[in-house]
């Protein structure tokens, strides 16, 4: 087996593995846990750079092995690979610091980072996944290695909104099972190709139509498309990293991803766009970010206030890449990752506040401003990257889209680009206001020692790492490397593949 | 044939019947070795037959050189070695277990049972020879031995339900012998109506010979009758519950993995080498309806349990109707082998599943003293791996990847869907989720944490690893489908769709 072969597989094994050892530490061994930990995230990191490298430069990354008549199991890495298998391997790093402070003195730490190193693994799996069938093997086993962080408080409370997370997703996946399995049956390749693999004359139009909507209703569950969204506000449950890492890296992202896979290389955007299933999908999208928006409005809660945000930020993703254009294709791309490190930022400002002053809801923020400077700063930052400030990254991806709809004749989508915007500030800014020029309410139950810093550095480093990412994103989007330049790569090679120019 | 020869397929059936015989002459003490012993000696056994098959096609074995329709043939093709894999492993791991659970001196309500010593010499005797007349079901190749198989293994699982010496087991171990009795029963009706109509007992004979008429489709009826009941189709399961539930986890594992795929065994092997696919499309449609009525009601019921081995018997009931919705499915259509190989695939993957969800049970449920699963709380604190195991064996049942379920799942909606019977389909993939919801019926008190000191409770230490690595191993089935399914090709019954289907 050649280095080629190995490097995909060593790559998602390379978190697994680590995981698999940690189960089997005691508890308290953290000092073992968090070096065994780290050097797979290390290799890990390393695996991907070599592999970003060899991309850059043309090298080809395939694993290919039979397992059903007909089936391969495939593993294949490309640019848009590439894209989200940097975003999970990056973010993992970060919010594994992140919840090493977190959980500093919580139970069960061998199986809440044997789990989490398990969920990155399914992850990049997902990313690297070359068709359809070796996807959903992935996206399944996501499910089943996040149920445990979701429950991970193993409470009455968390148990049955685990039960919730579970049906919801589970269901998700049989009806993305159906679709799989149908189209498998019809068109008989399943892989990923640049521009799509399917030619439409593999089936009746309304034959392909009823497997696009199994396929997108299937991936719509943990893309959290309205009305199939209310298992994420509730999955809120779970310790802060790991909303963290289902908002921002994971679970949200993998149903995204895989409509970015659908939309683009299993149909193509032209023949999806003949089909007429591309529009639904643009107001699915559309729908759900107005209505998240208004959710996150009453929300005084910090965490579902966040959580809601989510469900209508994510689906820019899904309105990019369904809007006929490619510019939308690039900001739908770009805003992946745009997403994920935004929404990680917040996540982890909300952490952070929650844990060294037990502050959990809007309305008691008053003056944490003044007490955690730091800590807000990188909440307005990312705040205002949502709400689409220049020249944060969420402006990036926001401008994207909306010159992308005027190129793909579709101007409505700037009403909805800017009810959005609107939307943000009324749910964002109250936040800010609060917390720097409101009166504390009351006394700060102190839950930590204090230290130098306003927070505990293990929880605050990483925060102000991914806020200046938020910062720096947006500011170089302009360099090729960048998220944004990397989505225009890949969305370049959707239309050479489609259109041939 | 190679230099390992035929002589082989006598093996897995001489080898645990000497044990059984020699298990009562040694005595309680030295029987767990024995069987031990012998549980490696058949794993080696079926791995030669396994690699025999695989590289020189099916083995036809007379025993003592006497052609049919004198002597007793024995035969082996890919599904018959598959069948002893799934008998091999899942039997080891029993075993394994049965020398821990039989070493504890406690029976499984909690109280000190003087007399567990006996009981384990009583269980390596009885379980040998289930596992000589399992290994002897699959390799016969006539009508007649597969009925003295099917009276031996009916005989000894009975005797294993009742090892539980409390009234609830006596008696739902007396009414499992007398259904079991009532399924051989018309088994034997079936092959004497054969017998008369067509004058031959080999299998390929039979096949070869057959021909609808009123003797043949009674025949047909009586068999698929019998068998129906005893592996506890839908609506023929009311057995089962109180049976499964009732014997000691040890036996529950064999029963539920083993036993049930016996007796699915014999009536597909009829059904596809004899019957030629049921004598029309007509029985298998309704055996394929029962099946999906089994998957939708056993799964409602599973949910609705208050009890975990009850809990697990009625899941046992769900499951056992995705092996005869291959029924409906398997034609000579190009879809027939993957439908076939589906069910088969199923078979497997839930008697590894099943046994490994019995066996953490039995741990669960000699540790807390009770299996309500009100009271589950706190469980998964004291007995991770038990919980673990469950939960890995559960994943099989939901049929998710990379679990055997998975592989299982695939071809059987995928053949669903070629068929046009969309809705076969539909009730499969719902299947999965209903899994979910009964599994979760225990995972979700089990996993809430309680605070409690250090509490006293019988070493399950053994039980649960065991439960565990085999629960593990399962998971992970999907990716031997290759292999496991190019073994399945070798002598299958649907040689024609596959010569068809290759390009």
């Amino acid at each position: 087996m050649s280095f080629a072969e190995l490097l995909p597989l060593l790559v998602i094994l390379s978190s697994a593995l680590a995981s698999f050892v940690i189960f089997f530490l005691r508890d308290d061994r953290s000092r073992l846990r968090t070096s065994i930990y780290l050097g797979g995230e290390i290799v890990k990191l390393g695996l991907v750079l070599v592999m970003l490298q060899g991309i850059y430069v043309g090298a080809q990354y395939e694993l290919r092995v039979p397992l059903l008549p007909d089936i391969d199991f495939l593993l294949q890495a490309n640019e848009l690979a590439m894209l989200f298998l940097i975003l999970s391997a990056g973010l993992w790093l970060l919010t594994t610091l992140y919840s090493i402070g977190y959980l500093r003195h919580a139970p069960n730490r061998a199986r809440f980072f044997g789990f989490f190193g398990l969920s990155v693994s399914a992850t990049a799996g997902i990313a690297l996944s070359g068709n359809l069938f070796t996807f959903f093997i992935f996206y399944e086993l996501l499910t089943l290695v996040t149920y445990p962080l979701v429950v991970h408080r193993e409470t009455p409370a968390a148990m049955r909104i685990g039960r919730q997370y579970l049906v919801y997703t589970l269901g998700g996946g049989v009806v993305l099972l159906a679709g799989i399995v149908s189209l498998q049956l019809v068109a008989g390749s399943l892989e990923f190709v640049a521009g799509g693999t399917l030619t439409g004359d593999e089936a009746s139009p309304a034959i392909l139509i009823a497997i696009f909507a199994l396929l997108i209703g299937g991936l719509g569950v943990k893309n959290a498309f309205v009305p199939l969204h209310s298992w994420l506000p509730a999955a809120m449950i779970a310790p802060t990293p790991v909303s963290a890492l289902l908002h921002g890296v994971a679970v949200v992202k993998a149903g995204a991803f895989g409509i970015v896979r659908v939309i683009h290389e299993i149909y193509g955007i032209e023949l999806a766009a003949e089909l007429g299933v591309t529009l639904p999908v643009a107001i699915l999208a559309s729908f759900t970010i107005i209505y998240g928006s208004i959710k996150a409005i009453s929300q005084d809660e910090l965490k579902k206030r966040l959580a809601y945000s989510t469900v209508s930020q994510v689906s820019f993703i899904a309105l990019g890449v369904s809007l006929v254009g490619y510019l939308d294709t690039v900001g739908g791309v770009a805003h992946l990752v745009h997403q994920g490190i935004m929404k990680v930022t917040l996540f982890f400002c909300a952490g952070v506040i929650a844990e060294t002053i037990g502050v959990k809801y809007v309305s008691k923020m008053g003056g944490v401003g003044r007490r955690m400077p730091w800590t807000m700063g990188a909440f307005a930052l990312g705040s205002l990257g949502m709400i689409g400030v220049p020249p944060m990254a969420g402006f990036v991806s926001k401008w994207y889209l909306g010159v992308g709809a005027i190129e793909a004749g579709q101007p409505w989508v700037i009403a909805v680009l800017v009810t959005s915007t609107v939307l943000n500030t009324v749910y964002f800014l109250p936040v800010l206001y609060v917390s720097f020029f409101g009166k504390p309410t009351g006394e700060w139950q102190e839950e930590r020692p204090h230290t130098r810093f306003e927070a505990d550095w293990l929880l605050l480093f990483p925060t102000l790492a991914v806020a200046g990412l938020v910062f720096l994103i947006g500011l170089f989007a302009g360099w090729e490397l960048s998220p944004l330049g990397w989505a225009e790569l890949i969305a370049s090679r959707q239309w050479e593949g489609q259109f041939g120019n | 044939m190679g230099l390992i020869g035929s002589n082989w397929l006598v093996v897995p059936i001489v080898l645990p019947l000497a044990t059984a015989t020699l298990a009562m002459l040694v005595g309680r003490r030295s029987a767990p070795y024995l069987g031990l012993l012998t549980a490696s000696g058949i794993l080696l056994s079926v791995a030669a037959i396994g690699l025999t098959v695989l590289e020189e096609g099916t083995i036809r074995y007379q025993l003592g050189g006497w052609e049919a329709p004198l002597g007793i043939n024995l035969y082996a093709d890919g599904l018959a070695v598959f069948m002893l894999l799934m008998t091999a492993i899942v039997g080891a791991a029993v075993s394994a277990y049965a020398v821990g659970y039989f070493t504890s001196r406690q029976d499984e309500s909690g109280r000190v049972a003087g007399d567990s010593g006996d009981r384990s010499g009583s269980f390596w005797v009885l379980w040998m020879f289930l596992w000589a007349s399992l290994n002897g079901l699959f390799l016969s190749a006539d009508a007649f031995n597969l009925y003295v198989t099917l009276e031996i293994m009916g005989l000894s699982a009975a005797g294993l339900v009742t090892l539980e010496r409390r009234q609830s087991a006596l008696s739902s171990g007396m009414r499992y012998l007398f259904v079991t009795l009532l399924g051989s029963l018309a088994y034997l009706m079936g092959v004497a109506l054969l017998y008369g109509a067509l004058g031959a007992l080999d299998l390929a004979t039979l096949g070869e010979l057959m021909y609808p008429g009123a003797a043949t489709w009674s025949a047909l009826a009586l068999i698929t009758l019998g068998m129906a009941l005893k592996t506890g189709l839908f609506p023929l399961h009311f057995w089962m519950p109180a049976a499964y539930s009732n014997a000691i986890s040890p036996a529950s594992a064999l029963l539920a993995g083993l036993v049930g795929k016996a007796s699915f065994y014999l009536l597909l092997r009829l059904w596809f080498d004899v019957f030629d696919g049921g004598l029309g499309p007509g029985p298998g449609q309704v055996l394929g309806l029962l099946g999906a009525a089994a998957i939708v009601w056993g799964a409602v019921m599973a949910v609705r349990q208050r009890r975990l081995k009850r809990l697990l018997a009625y899941s046992s009931v769900s499951q056992i109707g995705y092996l005869f919705v291959l029924f409906s499915l398997a034609t000579t259509a190009s879809w027939g082998f993957d439908a076939w190989s589906g069910g088969v695939y199923h078979a497997f993957s839930h008697a590894c599943a099943k046994a490994a969800m019995f066996m953490s049970a039995g741990a669960i449920v000699r540790s807390v003293g009770h299996d309500d699963l009100d009271r589950m709380q706190g469980v998964g604190q004291q007995m991770p791996l038990a919980v673990a195991g469950f939960a890995l064996g559960g994943v099989t049942l939901m049929g998710l990847p990379p679990t055997g379920g998975f592989t299982a799942k695939w071809l059987l909606v995928s053949a669903s869907l070629e068929s046009g019977q969309w809705w076969i389909a539909v009730v499969l993939l719902a299947g999965g989720v209903l899994a979910a919801l009964y599994v979760l019926r225990f995972l979700n008190p089990a996993l809430i944490q309680v605070k409690v000191g250090p509490v006293a409770r019988p070493a399950t230490q053994n039980l649960e690893v065991t439960a565990f690595v085999l629960a593990f191993g399962s998971f992970f089935l999907a990716l031997l489908s290759a292999p496991l399914l190019a073994l399945l090709r070798i002598g299958t019954p649907f040689a024609s769709v596959l010569l068809v289907g290759t390009p």
